[in-house]
């Protein structure tokens, strides 16, 4: 089992995962129209494009971030957390080194062990406000817990493995098998905004930088 | 009178809500008996979806934008705060511009088309009583979801239904008929320029309005409301344009006037006929840029979005020069002394400013209209908050001229009240037909004692009339 799900499902899992992302990406491309959306794509729009995205990837970057500070740390913090970990985690960058030999710097354990704790949370806070704030409660579906859940999966049963609770090598391959669940649902689900993110922002600068003011006056201060 | 109330009840006359756009005089006149649309609604009510064709429309143009948008929102909430409506309704949760999408258009797009007459109705509600497509909520969204752009595109699948409120039947009717948003034809047009001209040019000798002059500078566009009920708003212009001894012309055939009614109702191949009338005006006149007065949505028809309904690749209007807005051609006749003011005119009292969204948070002319007040105000107070960030005046999107969401409206103008007090200005600059109609209704609603203007009359009491242009008694 443990050979299955750290061996072949891994494959099958990144297969997805990069490929389902990549047809995402070019399906939507694909699907501009410069009639229809009323934006004359050119290069002429990368600087707004780059600028739309630049601002919303730094924290208090853009108004709409500085607007609502506690989410802006909340889901500042998710993210880096959720990117960070995995990515710099000793333990997989062993397993990287191990099978294609390759690996980069690392964190030490007890740091992600920290990082893990400061990722629940900011999970916590965002159930929290899903359950608190009116607004966001009435766009709540279960489908935002699913998906919440789905991206904390990992990391709780990553900590349990660490911390041997219960049976190490069970909780193992259940953390690999959550692992992989993301990035199978990543392509499929709203986790798709992993790459979408990007698309829809660099679209909406074009929209700005193209059409909306970049031509004649200075663009959009985002 | 009489034969008015016999159309309204005569019911062997075909419907008034139906999914055909208005493209007769005739069948504009049986819209306009109806008077407040109590007939049209009534049948609107009982109006049939056409199922087949909405998932057709859908299958043809619910492209990858649209999509993504629907799909990938995180249910974050954080453009609540962005809307006006939100907050105006005592920050009602269902004011939340992504609720408001996506109960609406998410849900049609869900049932791929399967929706009935209620449920059209909602989306009509929503539509145009709770999102004026200012599209603020767009540059909050971490996503960059465009509600407002969203709630564009389903409009324009609600007309093709033939759900679209009264007044906006007409208005594109309006323009279909007469490519104006008023039944205003090209000869009542001239007529209605040269008559004033003529009272005028007693003030101001010389004073002319070049008609169909081949190669011009400047072929100015206007709103059909001007030659309606604000005639010396074209005198003004007129008048300004003479002094600032501007090479100017305007159409005698259609293509005169750049408003669209259509735009806000849905009606893209309207839009399209009436965005091509100026731009075929332009290129029949062969002059070398357009200005258009002082009008949002004009704008934003013609100039911003014209160009892509017209069919140009570029996303630019005809002409060897940029088009220009109002404020535009103001601040470059003033910058470069064509057009003098006297600074001792300067107006004293404290003065405010509407940041139009059509040509500001969506053309980004916020520093042009700053420049303007450097030069005729001596104490501007920003609203706030201001430029790309200014909230809708309340009457965007077709608001102000919808009876059936007038109660809405007169809500949401709420928030431009406490924006306008919050400056301590009892004086607001608004160069936008909208914007100035819904601060002048948010006095008559809310008064709160204050004085609005365009920018023209303003500048006209300020202008440095050079003696050669002066009448001859005053001259001397």
């Amino acid at each position: 089992m443990y050979e299955f799900v750290s061996g072949p499902l891994v494959w099958i899992s990144f297969g997805i995962f990069f490929i389902g992302l990549l047809v995402r990406v070019i399906s939507y491309i694909k699907g501009l129209d410069w009639q229809k959306d009323r934006v004359a794509y050119s290069a002429a729009g990368i600087p707004g494009a780059a600028k739309s995205i630049v601002y919303w990837l730094i924290p208090f970057g853009s108004q709409g971030w500085k607007n609502n500070p506690f989410f802006t740390i909340g889901t500042f913090i998710f993210h880096i957390c959720l990117l960070g970990v995995p990515i710099f985690l000793l333990a997989h960058n062993i397993l990287l080194d191990e099978s294609w030999g390759i690996s980069w710097w690392t964190i030490s354990d007890s740091t992600a062990d920290w990082i893990t704790l400061i990722f629940f949370v900011a999970v916590i806070f965002l159930v929290i406000r899903r359950i608190v704030n009116p607004n966001v409660r009435l766009l709540t579906t279960g489908y935002d817990y699913l998906i919440l859940a789905i991206a904390a999966a990992p990391f709780i049963t990553g900590y349990m493995a660490y911390h041997q609770w219960m049976d190490y090598k069970t909780i193992l391959i259940i953390h690999i098998l959550c692992g992989e669940l993301m990035l199978i649902a990543i392509p499929f689900t709203k986790l798709s905004h992993f790459v979408l993110f990007f698309c829809s922002r660099a679209q909406l600068g074009m929209d700005y930088g193209i059409k909306r003011g970049g031509r004649y006056g200075r663009g959009i201060c985002w | 009178m009489a034969a008015e109330a016999a159309v309204a009840h005569d019911q062997n006359l075909p419907p008034l809500a139906n999914r055909t756009p208005v493209k007769t005089e005739e069948a504009l006149k049986a819209l306009l008996a109806d008077r407040g649309g109590k007939r049209y609604y009534a049948e609107l009510k009982k109006l049939d979806v056409d199922k087949e064709a909405l998932k057709k429309t859908l299958d043809a143009s619910f492209k990858s934008r649209f999509k993504t948008w629907l799909e990938i929102c995180a249910h974050c909430a954080m453009c609540a705060e962005t809307c006006l409506y939100y907050i105006a309704n005592d920050r009602d949760p269902k004011q939340t511009p992504s609720y408001k999408i996506q109960t609406t258009l998410g849900e049609i797009v869900k049932r791929k088309g399967d929706v009935d007459n209620a449920f059209m109705w909602y989306c009509m509600d929503t539509a145009w009583g709770k999102c004026t497509c200012c599209t603020r909520c767009g540059i909050y969204c971490p996503f960059g979801i465009d509600m407002g752009v969203m709630f564009g595109y389903l409009r324009g699948l609600l007309y093709s239904q033939g759900f679209v409120p009264f007044e906006l039947k007409i208005g594109a009717g309006m323009h279909w008929v007469y490519n104006a948003q008023m039944d205003v034809t090209p000869v009542d047009y001239v007529e209605t320029v040269e008559w004033m001209a003529e009272e005028w040019e007693e003030y101001y000798p010389g004073l002319k309005v070049p008609v169909d002059k081949e190669g011009a500078d400047i072929m100015y566009v206007v709103n059909a409301r001007e030659p309606k009920h604000y005639p010396e708003d074209l005198a003004e212009a007129a008048v300004l344009f003479h002094l600032a001894g501007a090479d100017w012309t305007i159409p005698s055939t259609v293509g005169w006037e750049g408003t669209s009614l259509a735009m806000f109702a849905g009606d893209w191949p309207c839009c399209t006929q009436q965005v091509k009338a100026v731009y075929s005006a332009m290129e029949r006149l062969k002059v070398k840029r357009y200005v258009g007065t002082e009008c949002g949505h004009q704008h934003r028809a013609t100039i911003t979005e014209g160009p892509y309904w017209a069919g140009r690749k570029d996303g630019l209007p005809p002409g060897e020069k940029p088009s220009l807005h109002y404020v535009e051609w103001v601040l470059e006749v003033l910058k470069s002394g064509a057009l003098k003011l006297d600074p001792a005119k300067k107006i004293k009292e404290p003065v405010t400013l509407q940041d139009p969204c059509n040509y500001i948070r969506n053309h980004g002319l916020t520093d042009v209209t700053r420049e303007i007040m450097s030069y005729i105000a001596e104490d501007f107070r920003e609203m706030s908050p201001n430029r790309e960030h200014n909230f809708c005046c309340g009457g965007g999107g077709g608001a102000n001229g919808i009876g059936l969401y007038r109660k809405e409206r007169d809500i949401g103008l709420k928030v431009k009240r406490d924006q306008i007090l919050a400056t301590g200005a009892k004086f607001v600059v608004s160069p936008c037909h909208n914007c100035w109609d819904a601060i002048r209704d948010l006095e008559e609603v809310y008064e709160i004692g204050i004085k609005w203007s365009f920018l023209k009359p303003i500048l006209l009491k300020q202008v440095i009339v050079p003696d050669h242009m002066k009448p001859k008694e005053e001259a001397a």
